[in-house]
């Protein structure tokens, strides 16, 4: 019941052994995700806790390890290094946790992601992660504030999907996979990539889709949405009360100068789509249970 | 981050780009100087701003133009004692305009015709994307409104970098011939070189001239950087002007904290950026105005939250406070723990609404309950946003 991870999920921690990765891993570990193998170059054949072996390659933790997923927690100066070498290493899935990571890397990598047959999927940087409720948790959210399910999220902003998650649980209502595609102005993973697999995965019901302001990833989904998906969508935009040209926290939330990439555009273009509109961010998961019964 | 023009210009000279030459002065010794460095011709003095619409601005004291061309030292000189110190407002500086605090003098040229010239990281594409037009001179987002034909657009790929054909594939898109293209390839070639070298968002001549000579150059520039790359150039840091920052965003990114000043009376304290944007957003949706977005990141600690506080209540038009903490691997407790040493060490003196939820909520309300702290809790978001709204309008 879910898209990208499951229980059959084989993890592998680039930057295990640092202070953001040991204390993430525990968590995940604890949730029950399947942590088969570390890798900090240098520390190779060592044990971090006692409990998953470190390696100096990505290359050796798929090899030795069978991994099949990563997750990186190395400091922005080399997390899109720590991506190629993964995106070289076959693995399927990355998820980059990392804040901070230069643009232009970004740019490069996806580069690499796009036009070069490349197996991986890239989710982030600068994201929450990812989980699937009771199966596989990968990232820093608090993984007691989901319940199993069948509604799918996706997200730009990690403590506002936390917010949607909680209301959904309160209600009743689980989660089939959340995914936090992060809050930078290059990524991985769109919101419409997000939405198109939650709309073909026959374990999600209905979606929640959060956005904020800058740039056209809403609107490029809600045009998807228009066209192809029958199941029940609710959606938020933050950012409606932000002035223009600035940076607000996320590095790609801005409304340019010329007043590209506004919350009334997105609204406006969730609205087109029919996707039932939160207008307030305490009334997320209302505004999917005005249209899907669960 | 962002530069001044005469700091733009000097890194496009690295580069290869010509451009007037032309001295900076920030008091009045110094403006004799530049002054005497160039002829006693035409002079342009400029504003040193970070906004735009500098030329048709107008000062507080009246006086018009914060780009002027005059003729002459003795009228350089004259224009100068009109702008230094004096505050510019133009029409991206807000009516609270921008303090002037350096002047750049250049050497005036027969322009023949204006170009505009820049490149701009395309999210959409993840490329670099080229933008010229002949129409240059003007206000570049009306030219894409109205003849967005005049616009050329060259998406870049970055692995790829840019090559000559880009260059020619420009050049003869804006109509030049013979030894300008030569010229425009040199100018475009170290454009894009400074661009990728310097990790810019933005490289923008407007306008690129030819000259009655036939000579083109930059005469005018905007440089935009990647804020996180870069702690990769320390030269471009030592750029960075504090004069143009407002006091509390440089004090809160001290603390690590992501403050943005606003115009209204409800401060905002909140973990992550998109639910910091929700509450700003609520706080209006229930008629109030949000005094600011603070975001104080996912592992704050005591010491962050107390000089949260402090930036907040440094701003005189804050009349209340909403706190809002969603709490994940941050656990609510820590957070109440904070809030309370904070609320000893700064003197609130305005309402405070603190609504906490997630992790630890329980331990956390019981904190908040039993510290004395003069504050509102409350259980959801429209609920707190609510009560400081109602609390700030009625006192």
């Amino acid at each position: 019941m879910s898209i990208l991870v499951n229980k059959d999920t084989r993890l592998v921690v680039q930057g295990i052994t640092g202070k953001t990765g040991t204390f993430h891993t525990q968590q995940c570990v604890e949730y029950g995700t399947n942590v088969v193998a570390g890798v900090t170059p240098g520390k190779g054949g060592q044990m971090w806790e006692d409990k998953v072996p470190v390696c100096n390659t990505v290359e050796e933790a798929v090899q030795q390890h069978g991994a099949n997923a990563s997750v990186i927690y190395v400091p922005p100066a080399f997390a899109a290094d720590s991506i190629l070498e993964a995106i070289e290493a076959d693995i399927p899935l990355v998820i980059c946790i990392t804040e901070g990571v230069p643009v232009r890397d970004m740019a490069e990598v996806r580069r690499r992601l796009y036009f070069h047959n490349t197996k991986t999927r890239l989710i982030g940087p600068n994201c929450p992660g990812i989980i699937t409720p009771g199966e596989c948790k990968i990232g820093i959210m608090p993984g007691y504030i989901h319940k199993p399910g069948r509604v799918g999220v996706v997200s730009r902003s990690g403590t506002l999907t936390y917010e949607a998650v909680w209301q959904l649980s309160q209600r009743g209502h689980g989660q089939s996979t959340c995914i936090g595609i992060g809050g930078d102005p290059i990524n991985g993973t769109s919101q419409l990539d997000a939405v198109r697999m939650l709309n073909e995965d026959p374990e999600t019901d209905a979606i929640i889709m959060i956005g904020e302001i800058g740039g056209s990833a809403e609107e490029d989904a809600c045009a998807y949405i228009k066209a192809h998906v029958k199941k029940p969508v609710a959606g938020f935009i933050a950012g409606a009360s932000a002035p223009k040209g600035r940076t607000m926290g996320h590095a790609g939330a801005i409304v340019s100068a010329s007043g590209a990439g506004t919350a009334e555009a997105k609204f406006a273009a969730m609205e087109d789509a029919g996707v039932s509109i939160a207008r307030n961010p305490s009334e997320i998961a209302d505004a999917l249970l005005r249209i899907y019964k669960g | 981050m962002n530069i001044h023009e005469y700091q733009a210009k000097r890194l496009l000279q690295e580069y290869e780009v010509p451009v007037p030459r032309g001295y900076a002065a920030t008091n009045s010794r110094e403006v004799e100087t530049a002054i005497s460095h160039l002829g006693d011709d035409m002079i342009v003095v400029k504003a040193q701003i970070h906004a735009g619409g500098r030329g048709k601005g107008t000062f507080t004291d009246g006086y018009k133009g914060g780009v002027k061309v005059v003729k002459g030292r003795e009228a350089a000189l004259d224009a100068a004692n009109h702008m230094l110190d004096n505050t510019l407002v133009t029409a991206q500086t807000g009516p609270e305009g921008r303090k002037v605090q350096t002047l750049y003098f250049t050497e005036a040229c027969d322009i023949e015709h204006e170009y505009y010239l820049a490149i701009v990281l395309d999210r959409e594409t993840a490329q670099s994307m080229i933008i010229a037009s002949t129409e240059g001179g003007t206000d570049i987002e009306a030219v894409a409104e109205e003849t967005p034909e005049k616009l050329v657009r060259v998406p870049i790929s970055p692995t790829m970098g840019l090559r000559h054909y880009h260059c020619r594939r420009v050049a003869f898109a804006l109509g030049f011939e013979g030894d300008q293209v030569k010229q425009f390839a040199r100018i475009l070639t170290g454009l894009y070189k400074m661009y990728w070298e310097k990790n810019a968002m933005l490289v923008e001549i407007n306008p690129l001239v030819t000259t009655k000579q036939g000579q083109l150059m930059a005469l005018d520039a905007k440089v935009s950087f990647d804020a996180n790359a870069i702690f990769q150039h320390p030269e471009i840091q030592q750029l960075r002007d504090l004069n143009e920052e407002d006091p509390k965003e440089i004090e809160a990114s001290k603390h690590n904290l992501a403050y943005i000043a606003l115009d209204g009376n409800i401060a905002c304290m909140v973990n992550g950026a998109g639910l910091a944007m929700a509450t700003m957003d609520i706080i209006k949706s229930f008629g109030g105005e949000p005094a600011n977005f603070l975001d104080v990141g996912g592992g704050a600690n005591e010491d962050q939250v107390t000089a949260a506080f402090k930036i907040i209540l440094s701003d005189p038009n804050v009349k209340g406070i909403l706190v809002n903490i969603f709490g994940g691997i941050m656990k609510c407790d820590v957070i109440a723990r904070g809030i309370v040493a904070a609320a000893r060490n700064v003197d609130i003196t305005v309402p405070l609404v603190v609504r906490l939820e997630g992790t630890n909520v329980e331990a956390g309300k019981k904190i908040l309950r039993e510290s004395g702290v003069a504050l509102t809790p409350a259980d959801s978001l429209a609920q707190a946003a609510e009560i400081i709204v109602d609390q700030v309008k009625n006192g």
